[in-house]
């Protein structure tokens, strides 16, 4: 039971340094890419089945015992967060080798997707926070590469952006970690768990709980620290949008739930309070900014921001419900957000641009594509049966039981603001007529889109439509998961032995 | 010494966030160079400094006689400068490339991603 929870990340790096080495065929790079990435798939699933089965997992590397050596856990949280991750891989792989120039694959295209992949599971893994920062790292750098492969204009001026301020995130997580090391003397998060209960001055364990918040509040895009993610998501390949899109933001969040539960949970009127009010102002300003935007891609960077918000709310109302409305949230929004940026990418091979203005008519020449817009664009902004209506139904219901009206209201308000931008896209570029010349802008511009892009589409979509027809199995993965966040003994139990 | 490093470590942070703010991407880079040694310092610290022995244990001994150092925070300090010298070799060349391109390092001037909305038209948006 080991090897697997190590093969998600060996997995994607055997795969990175594969590709690496191998001659930059551009068929070989794209079939291995895909071969790598079902493999990687298959074990991220088969670990979701086998913790649900039997409950926390964890491993001792190198047999060294916790709290010396890294541990590698999987509870719930962890498990959902890496079948997600296999899931969008694939995807994101697959629909690759239609939209990823020969240029970009000889510079070296599918190896850091791989470490992307690979890190991110390992995010999602680590029982360690200095692994965990290592973790971050390796993402950051095959993030930066990916983000500013083809060196556009734009591309690097937003990947500068980016890198500035996830540069300064991660040395205010490495002054926090110290910091809590200084205090406890230990990395391991179960130890940490344990030894925070003893210390004298819980002040200053506060501190050091806004550093870590503002240092993941940046890579989760909460506000005011999301101002990066609408200035450069939009500039990469599509394929590499959609990646960052549905992964990097969500280890933010991931990070600050495991932290904000099993580390920093002893003053929660304040610090949960805090994200109480950092969730409202993001999931307003984000909307705000996506209602006002006419870029198909800038707009769904925005509703990123907007939806964190409600993955934030529930770790700051911290109940079992909201947890696991949390939870729900991420699972859903990670395979809708990736296919709506999909999606934007088939839209501009059709249309010839992410601009609203320019496109238009795509309903009347490309229906398909219409009714596969249509079931992750409404599910973000909630409509039943949709994966985003239970999800925003938990979090709502969430909150109106702890009788924070104010919050429940911002976000029905919220979600209907969202459906407003979503409608803006749907009316733009499926309704409208083309502009200019009727009929000269059906005729696609760069070459009518492949099956390759419309294969993985059709499988998100037909999962977002799984999830909101038959919600049940995974509320129950949510909540067990939620259980198991709010009983922390379980977690330090597997790592430590009882 | 244990007084004294905190402040100091306050006082690169200081310059290092100083610089970090000027709005042209060179002096970033050394504000990071100086805000990356500034945490590294502050990690030493944390880990308290004792200037005892070396973290060896004599042998035929399965416990060392003495407090020894600290070995740990070294170790975190050097996988720390480790990356930094990575990332540092990444932001060099990904600062010169985009000087070469954009032909600015005045982050005011960066606005190719997210250029100024029109104005004039309807909802801002523009025909392109």
């Amino acid at each position: 039971m080991d090897w697997l929870l190590v093969l998600p990340i060996i997995l994607p790096f055997a795969a990175a340094a594969t590709t690496f080495t191998l001659p930059k065929n551009d068929r070989l790079q794209n079939n291995l890419g895909i071969l790598a990435a079902v493999l990687h798939f298959a074990a991220c699933i088969y670990l979701l089945f086998y913790v649900s089965e039997n409950g926390i997992i964890s491993t001792q590397i190198g047999d060294w015992p916790a709290p010396f050596g890294i541990t590698l856990v999987a509870d719930h949280l962890s498990a959902i967060m890496v079948a997600v991750t296999g899931i969008l891989s694939l995807s994101v792989t697959v629909y690759s080798k239609a939209e990823i120039s020969p240029a970009l694959l000889k510079a070296g295209y599918h190896p850091m997707l791989q470490i992307l992949i690979g890190s991110v599971c390992g995010s999602f893994l680590t029982g360690d926070i200095f692994n965990l920062f290592v973790w971050f790292e390796v993402m950051l750098m095959a993030s930066f590469g990916l983000m500013v492969m083809g060196q556009e204009k734009e591309q690097l001026d937003g990947g500068v952006k980016y890198v500035v301020i996830n540069l300064f995130a991660t040395l205010l997580f490495l002054t926090g970690l110290g910091l809590l090391y200084g205090m406890t003397g230990t990395l391991n998060l179960a130890d940490l768990h344990l030894k925070v209960r003893g210390l004298e001055n819980p002040g200053l364990l506060t501190a050091v709980a806004a550093i870590f918040m503002t240092a993941f509040g940046i890579k989760a895009g909460i506000f005011p620290l999301f101002f990066w993610l609408p200035a450069s998501y939009h500039t990469p390949p599509v394929a590499v949008s959609a990646i960052l899109a549905g992964l990097l933001t969500k280890v933010g969040v991931y990070a600050l739930i495991r932290m904000f539960s099993l580390v920093f949970t002893f003053e929660i009127a304040y610090t949960h309070g805090l994200l109480l009010v950092a969730s409202g102002l993001t999931m307003i300003t984000g909307v705000l900014g996506a209602a006002a935007g006419s870029e198909f891609r800038r707009i769904l960077s925005f509703h990123i921001i907007s939806q964190v918000g409600y993955m934030v709310l529930g770790l700051a109302l911290f109940t079992p419900l909201a947890l696991a409305g949390s939870v729900f949230y991420i699972l859903h929004h990670m395979i809708v957000k990736a296919n709506l940026f999909l999606i934007s990418g088939v839209a501009r091979r059709v249309g010839g641009s992410f601009e609203l203005a320019a496109l238009g008519g795509l309903y009347r020449s490309r229906g398909v594509l219409a009714i596969l817009f249509f079931i992750p664009a409404f599910s973000l902004a909630g409509f039943p049966p949709l994966s985003g209506f239970w999800a925003k139904l938990a979090l709502i219901q969430a909150s109106l039981e702890v009788k924070q009206y104010l919050i429940a209201g911002v976000a029905a308000g919220v979600g209907v603001l969202t459906s407003y931008s979503m409608t803006k896209i749907w009316g733009d570029v499926f309704w409208k007529p083309a502009p200019g010349t009727a009929g000269a802008q059906l005729i696609p511009e760069g070459g009518p889109y492949s099956p390759w892009m419309l294969l993985p589409i059709t499988f998100l979509a037909m999962l977002t439509l799984a999830i909101g027809l038959v919600p049940e199995p995974f509320f129950e993965l949510s909540t067990e998961a939620a259980r198991e966040l709010l009983d922390p003994d379980i977690y330090v139990n597997a790592v430590m032995g009882d | 010494m244990e007084t004294i490093l905190p402040f100091l470590c306050g006082a690169i942070i200081a310059a290092s966030i100083y610089l970090m703010l000027e709005g042209n991407l060179i002096r970033f880079i050394f504000g990071f160079v100086l805000a990356g040694n500034a945490v590294n310092l502050l990690i030493f610290t944390a880990g308290r400094l004792t200037g005892a022995r070396p973290p060896l244990i004599p042998e035929g001994a399965e416990v060392p006689a003495a407090a020894l150092a600290n070995a740990l925070p070294q170790a975190l300090i050097l996988t720390a400068i480790v990356i930094s010298f990575a990332l540092l070799a990444f932001v060099f060349i990904l600062f010169y490339r985009s000087y070469e391109v954009l032909g600015t390092v005045d982050t005011e001037a960066m606005r190719f991603a997210e250029p100024e909305p029109d104005t004039s038209g309807g909802r801002g948006e523009k025909e392109k």
